[in-house]
């Protein structure tokens, strides 16, 4: 458990502590290099944020309505099999399809259960450990014109599954 | 995509609230999501900017090199058709290292070259190769070392420690990816 945590806290310092001595090493001007993707990220999130806006909104109505409680309660038997949490139903099913709306849906799980409890946790590990796959394929299928995908969204869905069931598991083991 | 499914989930939820008396909830409801839209994009501000840069860093040295290396073998293993094509292996590899950096915006055009090189060679050009199948399963299984958008949604959110999901969320990714693998080889093997 300690070194589960420590290794968590060292990954981000040591990253960035070995990435600028190789700039340093390589003799690049780190602090303008610096500067330039730190721009960008910038961009990133004026380009997301209008979504953000949109999506928080929508997902917020759902949740203050109440039918995400009447949906999540109708399928919560299928849910108690697969031990997955109802609360983390929503993310599930929306994590593959949208990045934003899931970013969304993750913040405002996260938020109501709160961000250290064991639900949060779990919305967090599935956000880090699983991709935007339908984009994914449509993106790279639809850049060579490609139009039999065969076998690649069960695949990558299956994938996707894995990942959410492990991020219930591990959260189950650590607490 | 979300042409379709923003306005149902926005137009159920009101008729719903309708119904159901909770109008006033749904009232206070799109105050409160605007408001935390805006503080979930100022938090992500910072650390966003922060991991682009040293990300921009770590790509004019010469770590991408020496991760192709470390990555050889493993390519060579998820796509045994290609061991003789080293121009494509290594595009293949250049997007499994941004996606590792967590270079988004860098790893979606150097997939779509490996892609198209990989397209060169297809037979039946509406179709997926192998090679391209289990390309594509990779990128859709999340294998960035800090997943760093979480972690600036959890700082975000005030957790008394923002980075605590790191490890748990290498090991579902690898688990995730194993499967994706395993998944896409049996798939192979049974369309011969």
């Amino acid at each position: 458990m300690d070194i589960i945590n420590y290794l968590s806290s060292a990954a981000m310092p040591m990253v960035i502590l070995i990435i600028i001595s190789y700039g340093i090493l390589e003799k690049n001007k780190v602090f303008d290099t610096f500067i330039d993707g730190a721009k960008e990220g910038l961009e990133i999130v004026l380009k997301i944020f209008p979504t953000l806006i949109g999506l928080f909104v929508a997902i917020g109505a759902l949740r203050s309505s109440g039918i995400l409680d009447l949906i999540i309660n109708n399928i919560e038997p299928v849910l108690n099999l697969l031990k997955i949490p109802s609360q983390i139903m929503p993310l599930a099913i929306l994590r593959p399809i949208s990045g934003s709306a899931s970013i969304a849906v993750a913040t405002d799980i996260m938020n109501k259960f709160g961000v250290d409890s064991n639900i949060g946790l779990i919305a967090a590990t599935i956000m880090g450990s699983t991709e935007t796959t339908l984009y994914t394929i449509a993106v790279y299928t639809s850049a060579v014109g490609i139009k039999k995908t065969r076998f690649v969204l069960y695949a990558a869905l299956a994938a996707d599954i894995a990942g959410m069931i492990a991020s219930v598991a591990i959260w189950r083991i650590l607490s | 995509m979300l042409n379709i499914v923003w306005p149902i989930f926005i137009i159920i939820s009101f008729i719903y609230a309708i119904f159901t008396g909770n109008i006033d909830n749904i009232n206070n409801s799109i105050f409160e999501s605007t408001e935390s839209a805006v503080n979930l994009s100022i938090t992500l501000l910072g650390t966003m900017c922060l991991w682009n840069g040293i990300m921009e860093i770590a790509s004019r040295t010469s770590v991408i090199d020496k991760l192709t290396n470390f990555l050889k073998p493993l390519i060579k293993f998820l796509f045994p058709s290609l061991k003789n094509d080293i121009d494509i292996q290594k595009q293949i590899s250049m997007n499994m290292i941004a996606n590792i950096l967590g270079l988004g915006n860098a790893a979606t055009p150097l997939g779509i070259k490996a892609m198209k090189s990989m397209q060169k060679q297809n037979k039946d050009k509406e179709k997926l190769t192998n090679s391209m199948a289990m390309f594509i399963v990779i990128n859709t299984a999340s294998l960035q070392i800090i997943p760093t958008t979480v972690i600036a949604i959890r700082n975000s959110l005030g957790s008394n420690n923002p980075t605590k999901i790191i490890f748990p969320v290498w090991i579902a990714t690898i688990i995730a990816a194993t499967v994706g693998i395993l998944v896409t080889k049996l798939f192979i093997k049974l369309d011969k």
